[in-house]
Order: C-alpha cells, then sequence, then structure tokens
C-alpha cells in the first residue's frame, strides 16, 4: 500500500527557504506533485515563482537555507544541476540563454551523451543522434536550419521557447518547469509550445507551469492551480481557481495573506 | 659596477663567445659572419630587459636568459630518430614539411623532390653560401630597418646564430601546398636554441607558411630565441602561423619583423599558444607603401603556472594602408598573460585603417591578465580604434548548459572553445582549421602532448 503510494508522488517539496545573498526569497514552500498531473503556480511579480523554479534546478546563485525536495525519492538538493537533469528534471527557462560559437547540434549530443554516460551507456551513434533530433524537432516545428546555429543566438522569442521544448522533448524528463513560457510570444507561438507541451505528456511524467496570465492554460489544461506570494504557496485549488484570478487579480489574495500576517 | 654586470645575463654568453669565436666562424659563411662583429660591440655595452624596462612589465628577459644554458656552437649532430621523437599531421593538408632539430636545419630527400619550381626551402647557413648576394641583402637588414625596435636579443642572435631556415618564393609563385616548418627541441642538458628563419617573398607570389614549435624530450630545460624576418615585395601576400606547444621547462623569445615596403602587399600573422612555458614574442609590422594590409591574430591558452607575453607594434607609414588585430586568451590556473599591443599612425599615413582588440577570459580565480593597447596617430583622417577586455565565463551559459545534463568541466571546455572560435576562423587552411578546433578542444580537456603523439605517419608525410 506505502509502496504504490510513494510511486506516484514524484515531487514532494517540504519547507523549502532559500536565499540570493542575504535575501530570504523562498520562506517555506510546500509542494506535491505526482505522476501524470499537471501542476500551475501562479502569482504576481517579485512572489518567488522563478526563484523556486531556479532553486529546484540548482541554480548556485540561490542558497537553500531550510527544507527539502526529493525527485522520485532522490534528494534534489544534494545533486549537482547536471545531475538533476540525469535523474529526470527539466526546466524550460524563461529567458533562454545565448552561447556564441556553441552550436545546438553540439549543445545536444554533449546532452544527451552525457545522460547516456551516467547510466552507465555508450555514446549515441551519429546517425541515431541525428534521427532523434529530426523526431523531435517536428514536435515543436523547430526549423532545421536552426540546428547549426549557436545555441539560442539570433533566435526570435517564439524560436527561443520552442527550443526549450525541444530540448525537454530530446532529454524526456519525468518532471518540467515551464518558467514563463508564454512571455514573450504571439498566439501562433503559443498554441505551438502547448501543443508540444501537451504531445510529451504521459502517465508517468508530471508539469509545472509557471505563468502570469491565464492565457497558457487555456491550452495546457492544470490539474492543480497553486498562488505563490511571499515565498509561500497560500492558496491551492483547482482549475478554476486560475479563471478565478483572471477575472479578479491578485489583490484579494494578497489582502487576504497581509491582514493575516497583521 | 662590477656587481651589475653579474646580474648581467648577456655577459655569460659574450664569455661563450669570445672563447668559441673561433669555432663557431670556422663553421660559419661570410654572410653571417658579417654580423657577428657589429653585434658584438653592440652587445657589450647592452643589457636585456629587465623588470622596469618599459613594453616588459610582465616578463623578465634578463632572468629568462640568466640560467647557464649551452650552445650548441660546435654543431654536434644529436642524434635523434625523428620519426620517432615526433609526429605531426594536418589531416587533409599535405604541407611541404622540414624539420629544424634544436637549430639545425634537417634536410629531407621528400622536401627537396616536392619543391615547386621558384620555391626555396632550406638551411640557412646552406643558403648563406649558396646565395649570399640574396641572403645578404635581406638577413638583418629587415629588422635593423629604422623603424623597427631593433632588440637586443636580436644583436645576441646576430653574434651566436649558425643556422636556421631561409624560405624564398620567386615572383609570381604561389605554390599550392603550406610549407611547414617543425622546430623540434631534443636534448639531454640545459640547451640555448639559436635560430633565425628568413622569408622572402617577392613580388605578387604568395606563400602559407606553419612555423611549429614542439618540446621532443620534456624534462630538459630549453630557451628559444628566434628571430623571424619576414620581407613582402609588391603585392606579394604571405599568411604565418605560429604554433607553439612547448613543455612547462621551455622558455621562448621569439622576435618577429615584418616588412612591406612595397604597395599592395599583405600578411597574415596568427599565433597559437597552445602550451607555451614561459613565452615572450615581439611581433612587429611595418608597412611604408600604399595598399598593404596586416592582419594579426592570436590566441593563447594558459595553464598551471605558464607565462605567456605577446606584444605587437604595426606601423603605419604610408596612406591606405588597413590592419586588424584580435589576440584572445585564456588564463586558468595560477597562470599569467600579458598583451601589449601598439598601432603608430605615422605623419602622412592617411586614409589608414587600424584595429586592435584584446579579449581575455581568466577561467581561475589566481589567474591574471595584463593588458595594454596603445595607440600613437600622428595623421588625420584616420580610422583607428582598439579595445581591451577582460572577464569570466558567463556563469548564466554555464549553468544553462548543467541545466541540461552537461558536466560542468565539459561545459567550461565547450565556452572557452567558443571564446576563441573566431581566432581559429581566421585561419584560412581548411585542413589546420579543423586541426586547430581539435588541438584546442584537446588541450582544454586536459590531455598531454597535443600536437606531438598524434597518430600518424610518421615524418616523411607527402
Amino acid at each position: 500500500m506505502k509502496e504504490t503510494e510513494d510511486k506516484e508522488i514524484l515531487l514532494q517539496v517540504k519547507n523549502l527557504h532559500a536565499r540570493v545573498e542575504d535575501k530570504e526569497i523562498l520562506k517555506g514552500i510546500d509542494l506535491t506533485v505526482r505522476r501524470g498531473e499537471v501542476h500551475a503556480i501562479m502569482g504576481p511579480n517579485g512572489s518567488g515563482k522563478s526563484t523556486l523554479s531556479a532553486v529546484l534546478a540548482g541554480d548556485p546563485r540561490f542558497t537553500v537555507t531550510e527544507g527539502s525536495a526529493a525527485l522520485h525519492g532522490a534528494n534534489l538538493l544534494e545533486l549537482s544541476p547536471e545531475d538533476r537533469s540525469h535523474e529526470g528534471l527539466f526546466l524550460s527557462f524563461q529567458y533562454p540563454v545565448e552561447i556564441p560559437g556553441v552550436s545546438m547540434v553540439n549543445f545536444m549530443r554533449a546532452a544527451v551523451n552525457a545522460k547516456r554516460k551516467y547510466f552507465g551507456q555508450e555514446p549515441m551513434s551519429a546517425g541515431d543522434f541525428l534521427k532523434l533530433m529530426r523526431t523531435k524537432r517536428e514536435v515543436v516545428e523547430l526549423d532545421n536550419k536552426l540546428a547549426s546555429r549557436s545555441v539560442n543566438e539570433g533566435f526570435s522569442g517564439g524560436e527561443k521557447k520552442r527550443n526549450e521544448i525541444f530540448q525537454m522533448a530530446v532529454l524526456e524528463p519525468c518532471l518540467s518547469i515551464l518558467d514563463e513560457t508564454d512571455s514573450g510570444l504571439d498566439i501562433d507561438a503559443l498554441r505551438i509550445v502547448a501543443s508540444g507541451v501537451n504531445k510529451l505528456k504521459t502517465p508517468e511524467n508530471a508539469t509545472i507551469v509557471i505563468t502570469h496570465y491565464q492565457r497558457l492554460l487555456d491550452y495546457i489544461k492544470p490539474d492543480v492551480v497553486h498562488i505563490l506570494y511571499k515565498g509561500r504557496i497560500v492558496y491551492t485549488g483547482g482549475p478554476e481557481l486560475a479563471l478565478e484570478l483572471e477575472e479578479k487579480g491578485y489583490d484579494w489574495i494578497k489582502e487576504q495573506v497581509d491582514a493575516k500576517e497583521l | 659596477m662590477a656587481a651589475q654586470k653579474e646580474d648581467n645575463a648577456l655577459t655569460q654568453y659574450l664569455q661563450l663567445y669570445d672563447t668559441e669565436a673561433a669555432e663557431i666562424s670556422a663553421r660559419s659563411c661570410p654572410v653571417l659572419e658579417k654580423l657577428r662583429k657589429p653585434a658584438l660591440k653592440r652587445l657589450r655595452t647592452a643589457a636585456l630587459p629587465h623588470k622596469g624596462t618599459p613594453g616588459y612589465e610582465k616578463t623578465d628577459i634578463n632572468a629568462m636568459f640568466a640560467p647557464d644554458y649551452g650552445v650548441n656552437t660546435r654543431r654536434m649532430a644529436w642524434d635523434v630518430d625523428l620519426a620517432a621523437s615526433f609526429r605531426c599531421d594536418v589531416p587533409n593538408v599535405s604541407t611541404l614539411l622540414a624539420v629544424v632539430a634544436n637549430d639545425i636545419f634537417r634536410p629531407t630527400a621528400t622536401l627537396e623532390n616536392n619543391l615547386p619550381q621558384g620555391v626555396t626551402v632550406c638551411s640557412l647557413d646552406t643558403a648563406a653560401r649558396k646565395y649570399p648576394e640574396l641572403v645578404g641583402r635581406y638577413l638583418d637588414s629587415i629588422a635593423a630597418e629604422p623603424r623597427f625596435r631593433h632588440t637586443v636579443a636580436t644583436d645576441l642572435n646576430n653574434l651566436l646564430m649558425q643556422d636556421g631556415v631561409f624560405i624564398h618564393v620567386a615572383p609570381g609563385v604561389r605554390p599550392e601546398r603550406p610549407i611547414q616548418i617543425v622546430n623540434i627541441l631534443n636534448a639531454t642538458v640545459p640547451l640555448m636554441a639559436v635560430r633565425r628563419v628568413l622569408v622572402v617573398v617577392e613580388d605578387n607570389a604568395a606563400a602559407d607558411i606553419l612555423l611549429c614549435d614542439h618540446t621532443a624530450r620534456p624534462g630538459t630545460d630549453y630557451l628559444i630565441n628566434q628571430v623571424t624576418e619576414v620581407y613582402l615585395g609588391r603585392g606579394a601576400s604571405a599568411n604565418l602561423y605560429d604554433i607553439q606547444e612547448a613543455d612547462a621547462g621551455t622558455s621562448r623569445l621569439a622576435e618577429n619583423y615584418i616588412y612591406m615596403p612595397h604597395e599592395g602587399a599583405s600578411v597574415a600573422f596568427h599565433s597559437f599558444g597552445l602550451r607555451c612555458g614561459n613565452s615572450r614574442s615581439n611581433i612587429q609590422v611595418v608597412m611604408t607603401a600604399p595598399h598593404c594590409t596586416t592582419d594579426l591574430g592570436g590566441m593563447v591558452i594558459c595553464t598551471d603556472e605558464e607565462r605567456t607575453d605577446i606584444a605587437s607594434r604595426v606601423t603605419h607609414a604610408a596612406p591606405h594602408c588597413d590592419s586588424d588585430q584580435m589576440f584572445k586568451y585564456v588564463v586558468d590556473d595560477d597562470a599569467r598573460g600579458a598583451f601589449e599591443g601598439a598601432i603608430v599612425v605615422e605623419h602622412g599615413a592617411h586614409h589608414t585603417r587600424a584595429y586592435q582588440n584584446n579579449r581575455n577570459l581568466l577561467a581561475s580565480e589566481k589567474a591574471r591578465m595584463h593588458t595594454r593597447p596603445q595607440l600613437e596617430i600622428y595623421c588625420d583622417d584616420v580610422s583607428c580604434s582598439h579595445g581591451a577586455a577582460t572577464g569570466q565565463l558567463d556563469a548564466r551559459a554555464l549553468f544553462y548548459m548543467r541545466s541540461r545534463g552537461i558536466p560542468e568541466s565539459q561545459a567550461r571546455t565547450m565556452l572557452i572553445q567558443a571564446f576563441m572560435m573566431d581566432v581559429v576562423d581566421k585561419i584560412s587552411l581548411d585542413g589546420l582549421n579543423s586541426r586547430m578546433r581539435h588541438l584546442v578542444e584537446r588541450r582544454l580537456s586536459g590531455e598531454s602532448a597535443t600536437c606531438a603523439g598524434c597518430n600518424t605517419e610518421n615524418l616523411n608525410c607527402k
């Protein structure tokens, strides 16, 4: 009985505190994500949404001061960013980084083979690798020409976000965190990105969608919606919560939380 | 006064010359001998640059020459199996290959049989005997051109040099294959190799020249005193690649004089410091005729306790000349890098376009970089710029790569390679281009022996 319950839980975050320099940003996050679920994390600017995703991915700019985070039982906080990736965590960046001089092909080959090495497998053959790239590009309709370019360099906003989902398709993570993936996207690009995410959904994996707006959630249907404010999850509800926020804004939440603090 | 003399590293070499002058003379020829007396006269009252000499802030040449190095004045041939001690291959580039063991040119039948009509590549000593008028016309008279800074080390080279390389390309000749000179250091006792390279590319001729410096027997201390003189005729062009892969115990002082006194000449000089021990290179270029172009590129990887110092000086003495310089350093561990670059635009050199850029990456806390770009402009109506920037690896890019599963060390290597790529891309020889990418990758991944030990054929490559 207990075993099946453990299996279902993919991500378990308990009382997570994190700071950047001397400023505490996460002040006790509790979050449980099970396989097959889509969670949305919403909240006003500066509430700590992006920090949460960065901390889970192991961004060295942040220091975890308290709490725990486990991915299918593995202690995330003890792992390097690269090992978190190998264990199945994927972060789609709000601002994908441009890396002049490193081609997309070399970048992806290094990522794919590093994961294979981690699991004791031989590097992928050139033929298999190219086939993999071709197949996965179709998920987000990514232009073949981008493969020979430097990582994200000169990509449009839409191309950058599609490139993130392309990488996600290649690496097949069990937990994907999409940090403001909708920002800077026009409606067509948004549809392509969202459809890519939906195509990759399986009963075994899970997705956390971090967003300001309801808009993306029209395309990626969440099972659970959380509201993050002042470094804590202050409210959790079903998909209807997102609609309520769209209608009423965040002020009512802020008032409730701020009133409690006083 | 006496104490000062003892500190002067030149003293031991002057004493050596005094005792060995007859031996050197007996093995020499008039063209080379002619340089020695005036050099000796100047050296009697000279000193090598030391800490505090302007332009040598980070490299003490006097200290570099101070250890008791032997000089092979009696031309003892080292019995080394060249093929076994060194293997080099630039895939897809078939070169006209010559070998210089320490400072002795080793002729090979394959080289002589393959030289195209109008191309001479041979021992400098041989050339000075066979073509005394030709060699005599250029040897040291290039370096002595008043716009160059004729250095004390060049005089020391004049005094002790007995061989080196002579490359001559006759008017209008443009050999397809690059000329490759492989300099191998191989000795059992501390040795100073005194080398001279003279390159003459006549009117409308062209040449690609690779100069590779390798330590074949690590563990011995070496000092290289090398002077390279390059002369370009009207409309002539030369691409020179100076590739250094030396052991920690190897010091090198390289003086390069590139002279373009005729219209329409162009030169590209690329320094690739894969591993430099303790190294200082002076690269001086003088353009005294219109419509000449100079392209200087440099890529330096400096790790452990290595010291690499490059000083460039490009003089525009005629109108309508272009020059561009791009030097990039990666400095890691306890290493020190230095770059001083000067652009001099003389009175009357209007319509000059001269640019210089120095970009450096410090990969460790302890690594240090010294950079000083300089512009001296004595003319209006010119377009000149210089810039220097020293920074660290982009932490955001590093995290982005790690978040995709790329291990930190590999991500760092990829970023450093990416930083270097535009300099490597300047290589116009395709095979060398990919070769250099490979060598940089191997160097950064910490593998020993970069060029040497490449699994390829032996020296008698086609």
